[in-house]
């Protein structure tokens, strides 16, 4: 273990099921203590979470191309709520139709997420990130 | 084997006598907690003896809501989480929980605890390796309040020894137990309900001058409530699921013995898990020490009405006359009562809209299928018409209450006493149960 706390979850109405089970798994190999939340998860179900277990980071899946809409105001949210500058990340397929991935990381990097992830992303590559991101050495 | 229950209530000390087959006799006198409670529990006794002349028993149990009950407050970190999973605790040991606290207490709270002059806090926060700032910063704030209360600890382990020793330091009693939330949306309460358990028998008997009165009793007395809770769940075992509403003049008690799964199409359910075994406190819902609070729930107003409180409030054991004005106002009150307590006890259903259409998320239990609803407590047994304000009972809007149940009512007053026989003859008290509640 390395002591730090990830809640996870599928974001919105979104009931895909498999990739968070995988993920949840694979960070949990990695040494991470994770709290999966599952699927149709809220904004105020991460936040909640995140406050009752001392979140280090809020990692938000969503796979059936409404995250942007899903996402927006999650970051505000956290202010409100004292979780002040906890890293936020975001995978799948974001958003419906053919948008370039640059585009799409800048959106919601502007929302306030930390990292955005693309279609086809494995595991490992979030392990890293965040790990480094977290300090874990 | 003869049994006598004795229930020592705000107002009346009722005993029950029972025998192998079924109740000898009941009687009751008042309660005299104010000089020694055992002059009314021997007046009660005279009174049952001269009835069905005197014995002697085998078991004699108590239990007891004299002297304003087992009062208690909750406090927690989030107000769906472990505040929640708190009072869920102190409900369910047969505690009167007047407030629930969410964050970190503030000056205004601390004040609020102070007033409330609470025997027991629940102190909860943070899953097990979780948060530990506010947790700490609220046993802090415990400490250093001049109350004689004492705290069960039963938040994030990884926090529990400092509370205890910032608790400690003022001497408070404390008790530390296992995390009522240890992992996020798991709850856990039995530990928290064993605690307050025992602080009740151990210090709280004492501290309300029933030490004597329990040192004549086969087994430790317990909070009536929590002789309630195990009637109903005794009687669930044979009728199905139910729920049980004890209306006071104090608090509005409603009970379920019901898993509460959802049981309509398209609904997920959400938030905490739920108990099968559910009892919740209305403390603003009494029909005469909580009556100004329970007009305002009920968002009504005319002038007949506030003279009425005026009456009630100058005098608590008032009892308005058949076919008045006052005994309408009452019934109808009551009714109100049933209605917002079992409200707020069921799960509703919150409409939610998705890009593929409308769904709903269920909070709580759905008791839309419960069988049977259980009429207690005075203000029910001795209406005019006991169906009228269970009828309240029943589902409208988005909530979860029952759809179409039987109503029954314990007319004898007979509930906590068999839930103490349960004790020691489960099958007799089940048995007494089925022939002494009457549908209405």
């Amino acid at each position: 273990m390395n002591g730090k706390t990830l809640v996870m979850g599928v974001i919105g109405a979104d009931v895909h099921a498999v990739g968070i089970k995988i993920l949840s798994h694979a960070f949990g190999l990695a040494g991470f203590n994770v709290i999966n939340l599952g699927v149709m998860v809220s904004q105020e179900e991460f936040i909640e979470a995140a406050i009752e277990t001392a979140a280090d980071a809020i990692v938000v899946s969503s796979l059936y191309g409404h995250g942007e809409m899903d996402c927006r105001g999650l970051r505000e949210k956290c202010d409100e709520a004292g979780l002040t500058g906890i890293p936020m990340y975001v995978g799948g397929n974001l958003v419906v139709g053919k948008r370039n991935f640059e585009e799409v990381e800048k959106t919601f990097l502007e929302m306030g997420f930390t990292r955005a992830y693309p279609p086809g992303t494995t595991p490992e590559k979030g392990i890293e990130d965040i790990s480094k991101d977290l300090g874990i050495t | 084997m003869s049994i006598l229950t004795v229930d020592f209530g705000s107002t009346f000390t009722k005993v029950t006598a029972i025998s192998s087959e079924k109740i000898l006799g009941t009687a009751k006198a008042f309660t005299t907690i104010e000089t020694d409670i055992q002059e009314g529990l021997d007046a009660a006794l005279t009174s049952l003896n001269s009835e069905i002349g005197p014995r002697e028993y085998t078991h004699k149990l108590a239990a007891s809501s004299a002297g304003g009950g087992l009062k208690m407050v909750a406090v927690g970190l989030v107000p769906a989480l472990t505040a929640k999973a708190a009072r869920e605790a102190a409900c369910s040991a047969g505690a009167k929980v007047v407030k629930t606290y969410a964050y970190e207490l503030t000056p205004a709270d601390e004040q609020e605890i102070y007033d409330i002059n609470p025997d027991l806090i629940l102190l909860s926060g943070g899953t097990d390796g979780g948060n530990k700032e506010i947790i700490l910063h609220n046993a802090k704030r415990l400490a250093a309040m001049d109350r004689g209360f004492a705290v069960i600890i039963a938040g994030n382990k990884s926090a529990a020894t400092d509370c205890a020793d910032f608790l400690a330091k003022t001497g408070k009693v404390t008790v530390t137990c296992e995390n009522v939330m240890p992992a996020f949306n798991q709850l856990n309460i039995m530990p928290a309900k064993n605690a307050i358990r025992a602080l009740f028998m151990e210090k709280i008997i004492e501290a309300k001058g029933l030490g004597e009165a329990a040192k004549i009793m086969s087994a430790p007395i317990i909070p009536t409530p929590l002789a309630v809770f195990e009637g109903a769940h005794i009687l669930s075992d044979s009728l199905g699921a139910l729920m049980a509403v004890d209306v006071g003049g104090a608090t509005t008690d409603v009970y379920s013995m019901a898993s509460g799964y959802p049981t309509l199409a398209n609904v997920t359910q959400k938030g905490l898990p739920e108990p099968f075994a559910k009892r919740s406190v209305e403390g603003d819902l009494g029909m005469r020490y909580s009556l100004d609070a329970l007009v305002d729930a009920a968002n009504i107003d005319s002038e007949e009405l506030a003279s009425f409180q005026v009456r009630c409030a100058a005098d608590p054991s008032y009892i308005p006359i058949k076919n008045t004005p006052d005994k309408y106002l009452d019934e109808m009150l009551c009714g109100k009562a049933v209605d917002i307590a079992t409200q707020r006890h069921a799960g509703y259903l919150e409409r939610i809209f998705t890009p593929f259409g409308e769904t709903y998320y269920q909070l709580g239990k759905d008791l839309s299928q419960v069988k049977y609803v259980v009429g207690l407590g005075g203000p029910i047994i001795y209406s005019d018409n006991p169906k009228a304000i269970l009828q309240n009972t029943i589902q409208s809007g988005e909530s979860l209450k029952p759809k179409t149940p039987k109503f029954l009512i314990d007319k004898r007053y007979i509930f906590a006493a068999m839930g103490l026989l349960s004790r020691v003859n489960k099958e007799l008290a089940l048995k007494i149960l089925q022939n002494e509640l009457t549908e209405v």
